[in-house]
Protein backbone atom coordinates (compact mmCIF):
# COMPACT_ATOMS: atom_id res chain seq x y z
CA UNK A 1 0.00 0.00 0.00
CA UNK A 2 1.29 3.44 -0.85
CA UNK A 3 1.40 4.81 2.64
CA UNK A 4 0.94 8.52 2.20
CA UNK A 5 1.66 10.29 5.44
CA UNK A 6 -1.51 12.27 5.76
CA UNK A 7 -1.85 14.04 9.07
CA UNK A 8 -5.40 13.52 10.29
CA UNK A 9 -5.16 15.48 13.53
CA UNK A 10 -2.84 18.48 13.93
CA UNK A 11 -1.12 19.77 17.06
CA UNK A 12 -4.08 21.98 17.93
CA UNK A 13 -6.33 18.91 17.86
CA UNK A 14 -7.98 20.00 14.64
CA UNK A 15 -8.74 17.55 11.82
CA UNK A 16 -7.97 17.85 8.11
CA UNK A 17 -11.28 19.66 7.55
CA UNK A 18 -10.68 22.01 10.53
CA UNK A 19 -13.12 20.20 12.79
CA UNK A 20 -12.56 19.45 16.44
CA UNK A 21 -12.59 15.76 17.43
CA UNK A 22 -16.15 15.85 18.78
CA UNK A 23 -17.56 18.03 16.01
CA UNK A 24 -20.10 16.97 13.39
CA UNK A 25 -19.80 18.04 9.77
CA UNK A 26 -22.44 20.57 8.64
CA UNK A 27 -25.78 18.83 8.04
CA UNK A 28 -28.81 20.16 6.22
CA UNK A 29 -32.02 18.28 5.52
CA UNK A 30 -34.76 19.32 3.12
CA UNK A 31 -38.13 17.60 3.46
CA UNK A 32 -40.49 16.77 0.58
CA UNK A 33 -38.07 17.50 -2.27
CA UNK A 34 -39.59 14.99 -4.67
CA UNK A 35 -42.95 15.51 -6.32
CA UNK A 36 -44.11 11.95 -7.02
CA UNK A 37 -42.96 10.17 -3.86
CA UNK A 38 -45.28 9.82 -0.86
CA UNK A 39 -42.47 11.14 1.29
CA UNK A 40 -38.97 12.34 0.53
CA UNK A 41 -35.91 14.00 1.96
CA UNK A 42 -32.62 15.35 0.69
CA UNK A 43 -29.66 15.43 3.02
CA UNK A 44 -26.29 17.09 2.69
CA UNK A 45 -23.93 15.87 5.35
CA UNK A 46 -20.40 17.17 4.81
CA UNK A 47 -19.63 16.07 1.25
CA UNK A 48 -22.43 13.50 1.21
CA UNK A 49 -25.44 14.24 -0.98
CA UNK A 50 -28.26 11.75 -0.56
CA UNK A 51 -31.83 11.62 -1.83
CA UNK A 52 -34.44 9.40 -0.18
CA UNK A 53 -37.94 8.57 -1.41
CA UNK A 54 -40.67 6.63 0.39
CA UNK A 55 -43.50 4.97 -1.53
CA UNK A 56 -46.32 3.35 0.39
CA UNK A 57 -47.87 1.69 2.18
CA UNK A 58 -48.87 0.29 -1.22
CA UNK A 59 -49.74 -2.97 -2.92
CA UNK A 60 -46.89 -5.44 -2.76
CA UNK A 61 -45.42 -7.16 -5.79
CA UNK A 62 -44.47 -9.98 -5.88
CA UNK A 63 -47.45 -11.01 -3.75
CA UNK A 64 -45.80 -14.02 -2.11
CA UNK A 65 -43.63 -11.65 -0.08
CA UNK A 66 -46.69 -10.28 1.70
CA UNK A 67 -46.94 -10.74 5.46
CA UNK A 68 -50.34 -11.23 7.04
CA UNK A 69 -49.47 -9.37 10.26
CA UNK A 70 -47.50 -6.36 9.04
CA UNK A 71 -46.18 -4.39 6.11
CA UNK A 72 -42.95 -5.33 4.43
CA UNK A 73 -40.39 -2.56 4.86
CA UNK A 74 -38.22 -2.77 1.77
CA UNK A 75 -35.06 -0.69 1.73
CA UNK A 76 -32.68 -0.15 -1.12
CA UNK A 77 -29.39 1.55 -0.40
CA UNK A 78 -27.82 2.36 -3.74
CA UNK A 79 -24.82 4.38 -4.89
CA UNK A 80 -24.86 6.32 -8.13
CA UNK A 81 -22.02 5.33 -10.50
CA UNK A 82 -20.60 8.87 -10.27
CA UNK A 83 -20.84 9.14 -6.48
CA UNK A 84 -17.29 7.93 -5.82
CA UNK A 85 -13.80 8.52 -7.26
CA UNK A 86 -13.72 5.39 -9.40
CA UNK A 87 -16.96 4.71 -11.26
CA UNK A 88 -19.11 2.25 -9.38
CA UNK A 89 -21.03 -0.29 -11.40
CA UNK A 90 -24.76 0.43 -11.01
CA UNK A 91 -25.45 -3.25 -10.23
CA UNK A 92 -25.95 -3.70 -6.47
CA UNK A 93 -22.67 -4.71 -4.83
CA UNK A 94 -22.37 -7.03 -1.84
CA UNK A 95 -21.73 -3.99 0.33
CA UNK A 96 -24.93 -2.31 -0.88
CA UNK A 97 -26.96 -5.47 -0.24
CA UNK A 98 -25.63 -5.66 3.32
CA UNK A 99 -26.25 -1.95 3.94
CA UNK A 100 -29.80 -2.26 2.57
CA UNK A 101 -30.42 -5.01 5.13
CA UNK A 102 -28.98 -3.16 8.13
CA UNK A 103 -30.80 0.03 7.07
CA UNK A 104 -34.11 -1.85 7.05
CA UNK A 105 -33.35 -3.31 10.47
CA UNK A 106 -32.43 0.15 11.77
CA UNK A 107 -35.72 1.71 10.60
CA UNK A 108 -38.10 -1.17 11.34
CA UNK A 109 -38.18 -0.82 15.15
CA UNK A 110 -39.40 2.77 14.75
CA UNK A 111 -42.11 1.99 12.21
CA UNK A 112 -45.63 0.74 12.99
CA UNK A 113 -45.55 -1.79 10.14
CA UNK A 114 -48.25 -3.81 11.93
CA UNK A 115 -50.82 -1.18 10.93
CA UNK A 116 -50.56 -2.08 7.23
CA UNK A 117 -50.66 -5.87 6.82
CA UNK A 118 -49.96 -7.35 3.36
CA UNK A 119 -48.59 -4.08 1.97
CA UNK A 120 -45.10 -2.78 1.29
CA UNK A 121 -43.38 0.41 2.34
CA UNK A 122 -40.55 1.07 -0.10
CA UNK A 123 -37.60 3.19 0.98
CA UNK A 124 -35.18 4.15 -1.79
CA UNK A 125 -31.88 5.68 -0.73
CA UNK A 126 -29.74 7.05 -3.54
CA UNK A 127 -26.21 8.15 -2.71
CA UNK A 128 -25.50 10.89 -5.26
CA UNK A 129 -22.15 11.82 -3.75
CA UNK A 130 -20.31 9.85 -1.10
CA UNK A 131 -17.90 11.26 1.48
CA UNK A 132 -17.83 8.72 4.32
CA UNK A 133 -20.69 7.95 6.67
CA UNK A 134 -23.28 7.40 3.93
CA UNK A 135 -25.18 4.69 5.79
CA UNK A 136 -25.76 6.98 8.77
CA UNK A 137 -26.77 9.90 6.56
CA UNK A 138 -29.04 7.60 4.55
CA UNK A 139 -30.80 6.23 7.64
CA UNK A 140 -31.17 9.74 9.07
CA UNK A 141 -32.77 11.03 5.87
CA UNK A 142 -34.87 7.88 5.39
CA UNK A 143 -36.53 8.26 8.77
CA UNK A 144 -37.39 11.88 7.93
CA UNK A 145 -38.81 10.75 4.58
CA UNK A 146 -40.93 8.09 6.33
CA UNK A 147 -42.31 10.78 8.63
CA UNK A 148 -42.93 13.00 5.61
CA UNK A 149 -44.88 10.15 3.98
CA UNK A 150 -47.12 10.07 7.04
CA UNK A 151 -46.10 6.57 8.04
CA UNK A 152 -46.91 6.23 11.77
CA UNK A 153 -43.69 6.01 13.76
CA UNK A 154 -42.67 5.48 17.37
CA UNK A 155 -39.78 7.88 16.93
CA UNK A 156 -37.37 9.18 14.34
CA UNK A 157 -34.16 7.22 13.84
CA UNK A 158 -31.00 9.28 14.18
CA UNK A 159 -27.70 7.82 13.04
CA UNK A 160 -24.12 8.91 13.45
CA UNK A 161 -20.69 7.27 13.62
CA UNK A 162 -17.65 7.72 15.79
CA UNK A 163 -14.26 6.26 15.07
CA UNK A 164 -10.59 6.24 15.91
CA UNK A 165 -8.05 8.28 14.00
CA UNK A 166 -4.39 8.50 15.00
CA UNK A 167 -5.26 6.88 18.32
CA UNK A 168 -7.92 9.46 19.16
CA UNK A 169 -11.65 8.92 19.29
CA UNK A 170 -13.40 11.25 16.83
CA UNK A 171 -16.98 11.92 15.77
CA UNK A 172 -18.38 11.50 12.25
CA UNK A 173 -15.42 10.35 10.16
CA UNK A 174 -15.19 11.68 6.63
CA UNK A 175 -14.03 9.63 3.65
CA UNK A 176 -10.27 10.12 4.19
CA UNK A 177 -10.51 9.51 7.92
CA UNK A 178 -12.58 6.39 7.36
CA UNK A 179 -10.09 4.96 4.88
CA UNK A 180 -6.92 5.67 6.88
CA UNK A 181 -8.45 5.58 10.36
CA UNK A 182 -8.18 2.67 12.77
CA UNK A 183 -11.85 2.03 13.53
CA UNK A 184 -15.39 3.09 12.67
CA UNK A 185 -18.50 2.58 14.80
CA UNK A 186 -21.74 3.60 13.08
CA UNK A 187 -24.83 3.51 15.29
CA UNK A 188 -28.50 4.45 14.96
CA UNK A 189 -30.73 5.16 17.92
CA UNK A 190 -34.36 5.90 18.68
CA UNK A 191 -33.60 9.13 20.54
CA UNK A 192 -36.55 9.16 22.94
CA UNK A 193 -35.75 5.78 24.46
CA UNK A 194 -32.05 5.66 23.59
CA UNK A 195 -32.50 2.18 22.14
CA UNK A 196 -29.96 1.09 19.56
CA UNK A 197 -31.31 -0.12 16.22
CA UNK A 198 -28.05 -0.20 14.26
CA UNK A 199 -24.58 -1.01 15.44
CA UNK A 200 -21.68 -2.06 13.30
CA UNK A 201 -17.99 -1.79 13.93
CA UNK A 202 -14.81 -2.48 12.08
CA UNK A 203 -11.29 -1.80 13.18
CA UNK A 204 -9.63 -2.28 16.51
CA UNK A 205 -10.96 -0.86 19.76
CA UNK A 206 -10.34 -1.67 23.41
CA UNK A 207 -13.36 -1.86 25.70
CA UNK A 208 -12.59 1.65 27.05
CA UNK A 209 -12.23 3.11 23.55
CA UNK A 210 -15.50 1.49 22.57
CA UNK A 211 -17.29 3.13 25.51
CA UNK A 212 -15.84 6.52 24.61
CA UNK A 213 -16.70 6.15 20.91
CA UNK A 214 -20.20 4.93 21.74
CA UNK A 215 -20.84 7.90 24.03
CA UNK A 216 -19.56 10.32 21.39
CA UNK A 217 -21.67 8.72 18.64
CA UNK A 218 -24.79 8.80 20.86
CA UNK A 219 -24.29 12.49 21.52
CA UNK A 220 -23.85 12.96 17.76
CA UNK A 221 -27.15 11.17 17.19
CA UNK A 222 -28.91 13.58 19.57
CA UNK A 223 -27.59 16.55 17.56
CA UNK A 224 -28.73 14.87 14.34
CA UNK A 225 -32.15 14.32 15.94
CA UNK A 226 -32.54 18.09 16.52
CA UNK A 227 -31.67 18.75 12.86
CA UNK A 228 -34.25 16.15 11.75
CA UNK A 229 -36.98 17.71 13.88
CA UNK A 230 -36.14 21.22 12.67
CA UNK A 231 -36.30 20.07 9.05
CA UNK A 232 -39.76 18.53 9.54
CA UNK A 233 -41.09 21.57 11.41
CA UNK A 234 -39.71 23.88 8.74
CA UNK A 235 -41.73 22.11 6.05
CA UNK A 236 -44.97 22.63 7.97
CA UNK A 237 -44.08 26.22 8.78
CA UNK A 238 -43.65 26.82 5.04
CA UNK A 239 -46.98 25.17 4.29
CA UNK A 240 -48.81 27.26 6.89
CA UNK A 241 -47.39 30.56 5.57
CA UNK A 242 -48.36 29.49 2.06
CA UNK A 243 -51.87 28.75 3.31
CA UNK A 244 -52.10 32.14 5.00
CA UNK A 245 -51.26 33.77 1.69
CA UNK A 246 -54.00 31.84 -0.09
CA UNK A 247 -56.72 32.00 2.56
CA UNK A 248 -57.65 35.74 2.47
CA UNK A 249 -58.63 35.46 -1.21
CA UNK A 250 -60.72 32.40 -0.50
CA UNK A 251 -62.53 34.22 2.26
CA UNK A 252 -63.38 37.04 -0.15
CA UNK A 253 -64.72 34.44 -2.56
CA UNK A 254 -66.95 33.06 0.13
CA UNK A 255 -68.23 36.54 1.01
CA UNK A 256 -69.43 37.19 -2.52
CA UNK B 1 -38.65 -12.87 5.49
CA UNK B 2 -41.98 -14.54 4.92
CA UNK B 3 -40.50 -17.90 4.77
CA UNK B 4 -42.82 -20.70 5.83
CA UNK B 5 -39.93 -22.58 7.42
CA UNK B 6 -39.06 -19.74 9.74
CA UNK B 7 -42.51 -19.30 11.23
CA UNK B 8 -42.22 -20.55 14.77
CA UNK B 9 -45.37 -21.71 16.42
CA UNK B 10 -46.73 -19.51 19.18
CA UNK B 11 -46.60 -22.56 21.44
CA UNK B 12 -42.88 -23.06 20.93
CA UNK B 13 -42.19 -19.36 21.26
CA UNK B 14 -43.99 -19.35 24.60
CA UNK B 15 -42.02 -22.36 25.80
CA UNK B 16 -38.77 -20.61 24.91
CA UNK B 17 -39.90 -17.48 26.79
CA UNK B 18 -41.13 -19.45 29.82
CA UNK B 19 -37.84 -21.29 30.13
CA UNK B 20 -35.87 -18.05 29.85
CA UNK B 21 -37.61 -16.65 32.93
CA UNK B 22 -35.66 -19.25 34.93
CA UNK B 23 -32.50 -18.51 32.87
CA UNK B 24 -32.88 -21.87 31.10
CA UNK B 25 -33.08 -22.71 27.41
CA UNK B 26 -35.38 -25.02 25.48
CA UNK B 27 -32.55 -27.54 24.99
CA UNK B 28 -31.55 -27.42 28.67
CA UNK B 29 -28.61 -25.04 28.29
CA UNK B 30 -27.91 -22.09 30.56
CA UNK B 31 -27.72 -18.56 29.12
CA UNK B 32 -23.94 -18.68 28.71
CA UNK B 33 -23.57 -22.24 27.41
CA UNK B 34 -22.53 -22.99 23.87
CA UNK B 35 -23.71 -26.22 22.29
CA UNK B 36 -20.98 -28.84 21.82
CA UNK B 37 -18.30 -27.60 19.45
CA UNK B 38 -16.22 -29.97 17.35
CA UNK B 39 -13.42 -29.03 15.02
CA UNK B 40 -11.80 -31.27 12.39
CA UNK B 41 -8.92 -29.98 10.36
CA UNK B 42 -7.66 -31.10 6.97
CA UNK B 43 -10.84 -32.84 5.89
CA UNK B 44 -10.47 -31.92 2.21
CA UNK B 45 -7.14 -32.99 0.72
CA UNK B 46 -7.54 -30.99 -2.48
CA UNK B 47 -7.86 -27.74 -0.57
CA UNK B 48 -4.75 -25.97 0.76
CA UNK B 49 -6.52 -25.70 4.10
CA UNK B 50 -9.87 -26.90 5.42
CA UNK B 51 -11.90 -27.22 8.59
CA UNK B 52 -15.22 -28.74 9.54
CA UNK B 53 -16.93 -27.22 12.54
CA UNK B 54 -20.01 -28.63 14.14
CA UNK B 55 -21.84 -26.50 16.65
CA UNK B 56 -24.61 -28.67 18.04
CA UNK B 57 -26.31 -29.85 14.85
CA UNK B 58 -25.04 -26.94 12.77
CA UNK B 59 -22.27 -28.01 10.40
CA UNK B 60 -20.02 -25.70 8.43
CA UNK B 61 -17.18 -26.74 6.13
CA UNK B 62 -14.56 -24.23 5.05
CA UNK B 63 -12.05 -24.75 2.28
CA UNK B 64 -9.11 -22.47 1.51
CA UNK B 65 -7.82 -22.22 -2.05
CA UNK B 66 -4.91 -20.09 -3.19
CA UNK B 67 -4.35 -18.55 -6.61
CA UNK B 68 -2.19 -15.81 -8.03
CA UNK B 69 -3.77 -12.67 -9.38
CA UNK B 70 -3.45 -8.92 -9.61
CA UNK B 71 -3.76 -6.72 -6.51
CA UNK B 72 -6.38 -4.02 -6.07
CA UNK B 73 -5.16 -0.69 -7.41
CA UNK B 74 -5.40 1.01 -4.00
CA UNK B 75 -3.38 -1.73 -2.25
CA UNK B 76 -0.68 -2.71 -4.80
CA UNK B 77 1.58 -4.28 -2.14
CA UNK B 78 -1.02 -6.49 -0.50
CA UNK B 79 -2.39 -9.92 -1.24
CA UNK B 80 -6.13 -10.41 -1.32
CA UNK B 81 -8.37 -12.25 1.11
CA UNK B 82 -11.90 -13.01 -0.04
CA UNK B 83 -14.65 -14.75 1.88
CA UNK B 84 -17.62 -16.28 0.13
CA UNK B 85 -20.56 -18.09 1.71
CA UNK B 86 -22.73 -20.72 0.09
CA UNK B 87 -25.95 -21.55 1.90
CA UNK B 88 -26.08 -24.95 0.24
CA UNK B 89 -29.67 -26.14 -0.42
CA UNK B 90 -29.00 -29.48 1.27
CA UNK B 91 -28.49 -27.70 4.60
CA UNK B 92 -32.01 -26.45 5.21
CA UNK B 93 -35.50 -26.48 3.68
CA UNK B 94 -35.29 -22.68 3.69
CA UNK B 95 -32.15 -22.53 1.48
CA UNK B 96 -32.68 -22.31 -2.26
CA UNK B 97 -30.25 -22.63 -5.15
CA UNK B 98 -29.24 -19.40 -6.82
CA UNK B 99 -27.03 -16.40 -6.25
CA UNK B 100 -26.25 -15.53 -2.59
CA UNK B 101 -29.10 -13.70 -0.87
CA UNK B 102 -28.70 -10.90 1.69
CA UNK B 103 -28.25 -13.37 4.56
CA UNK B 104 -25.40 -15.18 2.83
CA UNK B 105 -23.79 -11.87 1.87
CA UNK B 106 -24.09 -10.48 5.40
CA UNK B 107 -22.59 -13.66 6.87
CA UNK B 108 -19.67 -13.58 4.41
CA UNK B 109 -19.01 -9.90 5.06
CA UNK B 110 -19.07 -10.25 8.84
CA UNK B 111 -16.69 -13.26 8.76
CA UNK B 112 -14.50 -11.28 6.35
CA UNK B 113 -14.58 -8.20 8.60
CA UNK B 114 -13.46 -10.22 11.63
CA UNK B 115 -10.49 -11.65 9.71
CA UNK B 116 -9.58 -8.41 8.01
CA UNK B 117 -9.90 -5.97 10.89
CA UNK B 118 -8.12 -8.21 13.40
CA UNK B 119 -5.33 -8.50 10.81
CA UNK B 120 -5.56 -12.27 10.95
CA UNK B 121 -3.36 -12.46 7.85
CA UNK B 122 -0.38 -10.25 7.14
CA UNK B 123 -1.54 -9.53 3.59
CA UNK B 124 1.62 -7.60 2.72
CA UNK B 125 3.54 -10.89 2.98
CA UNK B 126 1.29 -12.26 0.23
CA UNK B 127 2.67 -9.85 -2.35
CA UNK B 128 4.82 -11.46 -5.06
CA UNK B 129 5.55 -8.58 -7.45
CA UNK B 130 4.29 -5.20 -6.14
CA UNK B 131 1.44 -3.84 -8.21
CA UNK B 132 1.51 -6.87 -10.54
CA UNK B 133 1.20 -10.21 -8.88
CA UNK B 134 -0.08 -11.22 -5.46
CA UNK B 135 -1.56 -14.28 -3.80
CA UNK B 136 -5.33 -14.43 -3.53
CA UNK B 137 -6.64 -16.43 -0.60
CA UNK B 138 -10.16 -17.72 -1.18
CA UNK B 139 -12.06 -18.72 1.95
CA UNK B 140 -15.18 -20.60 0.86
CA UNK B 141 -17.70 -21.21 3.62
CA UNK B 142 -19.98 -24.13 2.86
CA UNK B 143 -22.96 -24.46 5.20
CA UNK B 144 -23.88 -28.16 5.33
CA UNK B 145 -26.49 -28.33 8.08
CA UNK B 146 -28.28 -25.29 9.47
CA UNK B 147 -29.43 -25.42 13.06
CA UNK B 148 -28.70 -21.83 14.02
CA UNK B 149 -25.70 -19.56 14.69
CA UNK B 150 -23.91 -19.84 11.37
CA UNK B 151 -21.80 -16.78 12.23
CA UNK B 152 -19.80 -18.30 15.07
CA UNK B 153 -19.43 -21.66 13.33
CA UNK B 154 -18.33 -20.08 10.04
CA UNK B 155 -15.86 -17.70 11.70
CA UNK B 156 -14.26 -20.50 13.73
CA UNK B 157 -14.07 -22.83 10.72
CA UNK B 158 -12.53 -20.02 8.63
CA UNK B 159 -9.74 -19.09 11.04
CA UNK B 160 -9.06 -22.76 11.79
CA UNK B 161 -8.85 -23.54 8.06
CA UNK B 162 -6.55 -20.57 7.44
CA UNK B 163 -4.32 -21.55 10.38
CA UNK B 164 -4.00 -25.09 9.02
CA UNK B 165 -3.37 -23.98 5.44
CA UNK B 166 -0.20 -25.21 3.79
CA UNK B 167 0.76 -22.91 0.99
CA UNK B 168 3.24 -24.02 -1.67
CA UNK B 169 6.50 -22.12 -1.58
CA UNK B 170 7.26 -20.28 -4.80
CA UNK B 171 9.99 -18.43 -6.64
CA UNK B 172 9.89 -15.87 -9.39
CA UNK B 173 11.97 -16.95 -12.43
CA UNK B 174 13.89 -14.69 -14.82
CA UNK B 175 10.87 -14.14 -17.07
CA UNK B 176 8.97 -12.82 -14.08
CA UNK B 177 6.76 -15.88 -13.83
CA UNK B 178 5.81 -17.51 -10.57
CA UNK B 179 6.95 -21.09 -10.11
CA UNK B 180 5.44 -23.11 -7.31
CA UNK B 181 7.67 -25.60 -5.48
CA UNK B 182 6.75 -28.84 -3.77
CA UNK B 183 7.74 -27.56 -0.33
CA UNK B 184 4.98 -25.92 1.69
CA UNK B 185 4.78 -23.21 4.33
CA UNK B 186 2.04 -21.86 6.60
CA UNK B 187 0.18 -18.63 5.86
CA UNK B 188 1.40 -15.48 7.67
CA UNK B 189 -1.18 -15.65 10.49
CA UNK B 190 -0.86 -12.74 12.93
CA UNK B 191 -4.16 -12.86 14.81
CA UNK B 192 -6.97 -15.35 15.41
CA UNK B 193 -10.32 -13.63 15.80
CA UNK B 194 -13.24 -15.46 17.41
CA UNK B 195 -16.81 -14.38 16.73
CA UNK B 196 -19.39 -14.67 19.48
CA UNK B 197 -23.10 -14.23 18.76
CA UNK B 198 -25.60 -13.29 21.45
CA UNK B 199 -29.36 -13.26 21.09
CA UNK B 200 -32.05 -11.36 22.93
CA UNK B 201 -35.52 -12.62 23.83
CA UNK B 202 -37.65 -10.90 26.47
CA UNK B 203 -34.66 -8.82 27.60
CA UNK B 204 -32.56 -11.93 28.28
CA UNK B 205 -29.18 -12.09 26.59
CA UNK B 206 -27.76 -15.53 25.76
CA UNK B 207 -24.98 -17.00 23.61
CA UNK B 208 -25.14 -19.31 20.59
CA UNK B 209 -28.81 -19.13 19.52
CA UNK B 210 -30.19 -22.40 18.16
CA UNK B 211 -32.45 -22.37 15.10
CA UNK B 212 -35.62 -22.40 17.23
CA UNK B 213 -34.28 -19.49 19.25
CA UNK B 214 -33.26 -17.61 16.09
CA UNK B 215 -36.86 -17.75 14.93
CA UNK B 216 -38.10 -16.36 18.24
CA UNK B 217 -35.32 -13.75 18.52
CA UNK B 218 -35.91 -10.03 18.74
CA UNK B 219 -32.38 -9.24 17.66
CA UNK B 220 -28.84 -10.49 17.93
CA UNK B 221 -25.33 -9.15 17.94
CA UNK B 222 -22.14 -10.73 16.65
CA UNK B 223 -18.87 -9.54 18.18
CA UNK B 224 -15.42 -10.44 16.83
CA UNK B 225 -12.69 -10.53 19.47
CA UNK B 226 -8.95 -10.61 18.72
CA UNK B 227 -6.25 -12.43 20.66
CA UNK B 228 -5.66 -9.55 23.07
CA UNK B 229 -9.34 -9.24 23.89
CA UNK B 230 -9.73 -6.29 21.51
CA UNK B 231 -12.97 -5.67 19.60
CA UNK B 232 -12.47 -6.14 15.84
CA UNK B 233 -15.97 -6.17 14.41
CA UNK B 234 -19.56 -5.79 15.53
CA UNK B 235 -22.78 -6.49 13.68
CA UNK B 236 -26.20 -5.99 15.22
CA UNK B 237 -28.86 -7.94 13.35
CA UNK B 238 -32.62 -8.23 13.49
CA UNK B 239 -35.55 -5.87 13.55
CA UNK B 240 -35.51 -4.77 17.14
CA UNK B 241 -33.27 -2.79 19.45
CA UNK B 242 -30.64 -3.24 22.14
CA UNK B 243 -30.17 -1.05 25.18
CA UNK B 244 -26.71 0.30 25.90
CA UNK B 245 -26.33 -1.81 29.06
CA UNK B 246 -27.27 -4.92 27.12
CA UNK B 247 -24.52 -4.28 24.60
CA UNK B 248 -21.90 -3.68 27.30
CA UNK B 249 -23.05 -6.86 29.04
CA UNK B 250 -22.78 -8.71 25.71
CA UNK B 251 -19.14 -7.57 25.32
CA UNK B 252 -18.13 -8.93 28.69
CA UNK B 253 -19.66 -12.29 27.85
CA UNK B 254 -18.17 -12.27 24.34
CA UNK B 255 -14.66 -11.61 25.62
CA UNK B 256 -14.82 -14.53 28.08
CA UNK B 257 -16.35 -16.92 25.57
CA UNK B 258 -13.87 -15.95 22.84
CA UNK B 259 -11.00 -16.66 25.21
CA UNK B 260 -12.43 -20.09 26.09
CA UNK B 261 -12.93 -21.04 22.46
CA UNK B 262 -9.52 -19.76 21.40
CA UNK B 263 -7.74 -21.70 24.14
CA UNK B 264 -9.62 -24.86 23.33
CA UNK B 265 -9.30 -24.89 19.55
CA UNK B 266 -6.62 -22.55 18.31
CA UNK B 267 -3.72 -22.33 20.73
CA UNK B 268 -1.37 -25.18 19.95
Amino acid sequence: MSKKKVKLVNKKGLRSDKRRLEELRPISIEVGTLDKADGSAYIEWGGNKILVAVYGPRELHPRHLAMSDRALLRCRYHMAPFSVDERKSPAPSRREIELSKVTREALEPATFTELYPRTVIDVFIEILQADGGTRCAGITAASVALADAGVPMRDLVAACAAGKIENKIALDLNDVEDKIGEADLPIAILPQSGEISLMQMDGKLTAEEFQEAFKMASEGCMKVYEIQKDALKKKYATISTELEEIEPEEKEDEAE
Amino acid sequence: MTDAHSIISKVKQKRISDRLIGDKRLDGRGLLDYRDINLDIGVIDKAEGSALVSLGKTKVLVGVKIETGTPYSDTPNSGVLTVNVELVPLASPSFEPGPPNENAIELARVVDRGLRESKALDVEKLCIIPGKKVLIIFVDVYVLDYDGNLFDASALASIAALTSTKMKKYKVNEEGEVEFLEETQPLPITNQPIEVTLGKIDNKIFVDPSLDEEHALECQITIAIGKEGELCAIQKRGSSTFKKEEILHAFDIARDKAQEIRERFLVN
